[in-house]
């Protein structure tokens, strides 16, 4: 597979190491009541669509930039890429 | 039987090659099968099952009978199909499966054992008892039924692997395939164009068709000039392009030097990734046969494999052939041999309208129904009209139709769609994406749409890429029509093959079908027709028909045939390319390495690391009296260790502190400058993580270590948690583990040591205290960083030098460390000082420990949040009541096995009565000796206890007393001298 860099382009899949459900950016708020539940979701759960999912892909072979990867799973065509921290800085967080 | 006239063989040049044993000759542009059969050889394997005397069937990879094995000793080579091996001077071939000769194998008894042998044999019959299977069934159904035999010694060849790109790879180098690259090639996009034979021109190089009224040789000639006087094409012969995979990533092996001799220092084979934005699928047909009575005898073949070893390699069989076919290709066979003087018997057409094409016995409305001949074909019986007639012939050529080469563009799950008119599966809609199918593998028969459908293709795929690209001039070619009847096998009651390498008959089939197993995918598993090295390129689609006259059914409505990669077998040693051995993975060498080796010291692998295991000194006969020594010294003396290995990570910024108070479980944020600090991670689950020392060498710059097993997954979770978990804070990350040479300088002369190498560095214990940190130079100006930190339990020191330095480091500490007895210390000795001292490794945090149970419950910060700092709360980790303790055995000789289990004493050996394990073992010399390390139920609470470690692995057990988990030095009072 290639991957679409948003800094370097296209960039072979081997580059990069695969961590999965790009929901895991958003780590629960500790000091709530239910945290301990929260938590266990977020360890324990992953969503694992057959279709379009977003997903973490880490460019260890290369700029060390995490990316959130949006891929279809069934067909593999990749329909975006972005840098995991542009995400993360724009996403509404629930807490903090 | 002499060569006939023509070819496309060098006569002028003679190849030895033998088979069997037996001498031969061949001439360069033979391949193995058509040498063979120019020497009248005619029976060349048995096969799988029943050990029938086999021939060849075709002329290409889809041979399923005459598998070989070539060369000798460690390069022999199984399975290999004669009919794809470039002929050599040399070449030994040897046939398979066949005792104790091919002319006369024992086994052959099978056959006449051939109603125990139908499908689904093995599993009614080898049922019970059970045990009988490992020990007796397979065994011996192993010896019966089988191909070539491995050589068992490691390949001696080099392989490599390589990466290609371009606009546009095209896939076949026939008629099709060479009309797309010289549109692409004109236009000036990037092309590659593969083959798998060493010539170009596919079918072309078999048939006696004209282009432009000239040989087809001369139009493929003045191409190959062509592509080799432009820079934007690479042909690649002998290149098989064997899988499709995600976002155009093509596979293909090229035989670099299969067809020499000896590789004499080239690859033997490459392994090519090539990435394409577009690709032309101009892979051919494959003909199929028609199933009959005994239709595998040798010498029966397909026709057009027949006619291509007349018209290339100037090769027949036999002197009197006969054709049999369903459609018009057939009679081209015919009129081709007839014209290089072999006797044509007949040619039986199953179409009563068929017409002759040439001057020879036509039988219309015929089918052969039986053969004869025990090791070679002698006659045929052809029924027609209602009559029946035996007519002698040595070869048949049969014809059933040809099937398009679909293979990879079912590769992404493409479905091939099935073609009345041609009775064949074509390429879909829904194949790889930028794939785009030509010539016949798009069922484009004749050689004028052959060559438009190739020419068009490119410029399809051009015009999607935005490159103009016009159509060249083409060759006036043959313009034929291809009329084919729906027959593919002769009704009757013996035997007639479908799967000629996996012994699957049309009988089979009819079984698998009485039994329930009408699915294509379970008839493939039931009959295994479709599997081994040729993946039914000549059978599925003749099995799949079959199997819809039994149901009654249309072709389409029982099934598809759909292919996996690779196209053709893949050798495990190309895959592997040179990565295997000691290039499997990278090898990483510490700074002093090369120094250690001076030293003689005994290497042992940590991850990719090769680390100083001991250092051997002369008198020494085994490794304890290494460790042992080396271990005193430190606690005697001073020791130097290289503990570079340990990941080393900057961390910089304003946030640094904030940040590494996030990641590590105790406080990291009030870490003062020029202070060390023990820092512990916990997973996101709460379990212990990975453990090192944090050194605040400024307000805004950290320097941490992780585990050397940990390095690089510390690394990504940390970059993991700066980049998505807290992207506000203002914080750097880099590696610098390969920067940096580390060396543990430990012991109680350690101080006296690093005083004669810094410069000018107050090393007092008032101004350098246990845990300080500092930037500082040595050995007249040299940069450094100097830890204050232990693992050993003594008064101890990590002095860091840019890597280049490390190995002069060592060599000046030795030197001026000579007379206080500075001694080189290994991993071993390293584990015994820890051990002593009760520190938490690897076996401890081997991520099922939590912080409590290593001790370091208290390590874990209720102040602030950290990453697994919730779940290290709930309540199966919190509850967790093993500790971590030391553990003495009661009789001082006895051993301490880590991995044995604890038991209170007198307790039975069983789960529920388990109480924990021994994590680490060691000798000890300063306690004089076994200790270990181990987790145990309630340990904190139970110091002095005698309880039983056991090792049932090895029937042992002993009786160990809990102790603290330290064994040198319990108030830290040496550390901090």
């Amino acid at each position: 597979m290639l991957i679409p860099h948003p800094l370097l382009g296209l960039r072979d899949a081997q580059e990069f190491t695969y961590l999965g459900d790009a929901r895991l950016i958003d780590r629960p708020d500790p000091s709530a009541p239910d945290a301990e539940a929260a938590f266990c979701d977020y360890v324990f759960l992953r969503d694992n669509p057959a279709g379009v999912h977003r997903e973490f892909w880490f460019h260890e072979q290369g700029d060390r930039s995490w990316l959130v990867v949006t891929r279809d799973t069934v067909t593999h065509e990749v329909l975006g890429a972005e840098l995991a921290r542009d995400a993360a800085l724009s996403r509404t967080r629930c807490s903090k | 039987m002499t060569r006939l006239s023509g070819g496309l063989i060098d006569r002028s040049q003679t190849l030895n090659f033998s088979f069997d044993g037996k001498r031969y000759q061949g001439n360069p542009g033979d391949t193995l099968a058509s040498a063979l059969l120019a020497n009248g050889v005619r029976l060349m394997g048995r096969s799988f099952k029943y050990h029938r005397p086999r021939g060849l069937l075709s002329v290409g990879s889809e041979e399923p009978n005459a598998l070989v094995e070539l060369r000798s000793g460690a390069r022999r080579e199984p399975n290999t199909r004669a009919t794809t091996v470039e002929l050599f001077d040399g070449l030994e071939a040897r046939s398979q499966n066949r005792w104790p000769s091919l002319g006369f194998d024992a086994l052959a008894v099978n056959d006449l054992l051939s109603p125990f042998f139908t499908a689904g044999f093995y599993y009614k019959t080898f049922m019970w008892p059970k045990a009988f299977w490992e020990k007796l069934y397979e065994p011996a159904i192993r010896r019966a039924a089988g191909l070539g035999r491995l050589s068992m010694q490691a390949d001696p060849d080099v392989y490599d692997k390589g990466f290609l790109h371009c606009d546009l790879l095209v896939i076949g180098g026939g008629v099709a395939g060479l009309a797309a690259a010289l549109t692409a090639a004109r236009s000036g996009a990037r092309v590659i164009l593969a083959d798998e034979d060493f010539r170009l021109g596919g079918r072309l190089l078999s048939e006696t068709r004209t282009l432009d009224g000239a040989q087809a040789s001369d139009w493929i000639s003045a191409l190959e000039a062509e592509f080799e006087s432009l820079p934007n094409i690479r042909v690649m012969r002998r290149t098989t392009v064997f899988g499709v995979y995600d976002h155009g990533i093509y596979g293909a092996v090229e035989g670099v030097s299969d067809h020499l001799p000896e590789a004499n220092g080239r690859v033997r084979q490459t392994l090519w990734r090539i990435t394409a934005k577009r690709a032309v699928l101009a892979a051919g047909a494959t003909e199929r046969p028609i199933a009959f009575a005994d239709n595998d005898r040798p010498g029966i073949m397909l026709a057009g494999a027949m006619r291509a070893y007349a018209n290339r390699w100037a090769a027949c069989p036999s002197e009197t052939i006969a054709v049999f076919t369903n459609n018009d290709d057939g009679h081209r066979t015919a009129r081709d041999l007839a014209a290089k003087d072999v006797k044509i018997a007949a040619v039986i057409d199953v179409r009563p309208d068929a017409k002759a094409r040439g001057d020879y016995r036509l039988i219309t409305g015929g089918m052969v129904a039986g053969s004869r001949g025990r090791l070679g074909l002698k006659s045929i019986e052809v029924q027609a009209n209602g009559r029946s007639e035996w007519i002698e012939c040595g070869a048949l050529g049969v014809s059933g139709g040809w099937n398009p080469n679909v293979h990879l563009f079912s590769h992404h799950r493409g479905r091939p769609v099935w073609n009345e008119p041609l009775q064949a599966f074509l390429p879909g809609e829904n194949g790889p994406l930028g794939l785009i199918p030509a010539g016949a593998a798009a069922g484009h028969f004749s050689t004028g749409d052959a060559l438009r459908s190739g020419a068009r293709a490119a410029q399809r795929a051009m015009g999607e890429l935005g490159i103009a690209a016009s159509l060249p001039d083409l060759p006036r070619a043959e313009e034929a029509d291809y009329t084919v009847a729906p027959v593919f096998h002769v009704p009757g009651k013996k035997r007639a093959w479908v799967d000629f390498q996996n012994d699957v008959t049309v009988k089979d089939i009819k079984l698998a079908h009485a039994e329930n197993m009408r699915p294509v995918e379970h008839l493939k598993r039931y009959t295994t027709l479709g599997m081994a090295t040729d993946q039914g390129k000549t059978s599925n689609v003749t099995g799949l028909a079959v199997m819809a006259e039994l149901t009654g059914r249309s072709i389409p409505e029982t099934g598809t045939t759909i292919f996996r990669p690779p196209y053709t077998p893949v050798t495990l040693s190309v895959l592997g390319g040179g990565d295997t051995g000691r290039h499997f993975r990278p090898r990483r060498l510490t700074p002093t390495h090369h120094w250690a080796e001076a030293q003689g010291a005994v290497f042992v692998e940590v991850g990719q690391w090769m680390r100083a295991q001991y250092f051997p000194r002369a008198g020494e006969t085994h490794w304890r009296q290494s460790v042992d020594r080396e271990a005193r010294a430190v606690r005697g003396a001073v020791g130097l260790c290289d503990v570079t290995t340990l990941g080393k990570i900057d961390v910089q910024g304003a946030d640094a502190g904030e940040f590494l108070n996030r990641l590590y479980c105790n406080m990291m944020a009030t870490l003062k400058v020029g202070r060390v600090r023990y820092g512990l991670m916990l997973r996101e689950d709460g379990f212990a993580y990975d453990d090192g020392t944090c050194a605040r060498l400024a307000e805004d710059h950290c320097v941490v270590t992780t585990t050397t097993a940990n390095a690089g997954l510390v690394y990504r979770n940390m970059e993991f948690a700066r980049q998505c978990l807290w992207p506000e804070l203002d914080v750097q990350l880099i590696s610098t583990t390969n920067a940096w040479a580390q060396i543990a300088v430990a012991g109680p002369k350690s101080r006296a040591l690093l005083a004669r190498i810094v410069d000018g560095f107050d090393l007092s214990n008032e101004a350098f205290p246990f845990m300080a940190c500092a930037e500082l130079t040595v050995c007249d100006g040299l940069r450094a960083r100097l830890f204050r930190i232990s693992f050993s339990g003594e008064l101890a020191y990590e002095i860091a030098v840019p890597a280049r330095y490390g190995h002069a480091l060592i060599e000046r500490l030795m030197e001026l460390g000579a007379d206080l007895g500075a001694t080189p210390y290994g991993t071993e000795a390293l584990g015994v000082l820890r051990i002593e001292k009760g520190h938490a490794a690897g076996p401890e945090l081997n991520g099922q420990a939590t912080a409590l149970m290593v001790g370091l419950g208290s390590m874990v910060s209720q102040k602030k949040d950290s990453v697994g700092a919730v779940m290290s709360r709930r309540e199966g980790l919190a509850g967790d009541r093993r500790r971590l303790v030391g553990l003495r055995p009661v009789d001082p000789a006895g051993k301490v096995v880590s991995g044995s289990h604890l038991f209170a004493e007198g307790a039975p050996w069983k789960f529920d009565t388990d109480q924990g394990w021994i994590t680490s073992a060691c000798y000890s010399p300063h306690v004089g000796s076994m200790i270990g390390l181990g987790f145990l139920e309630n340990g904190d609470e139970r110091l002095g206890e005698v309880i039983v470690a056991a090792n049932p692995l090895e029937g042992e057990s002993a009786r160990l007393r809990v102790v603290p988990a330290h064994f040198v030095d319990p108030e830290g009072a040496r550390l901090r001298e």
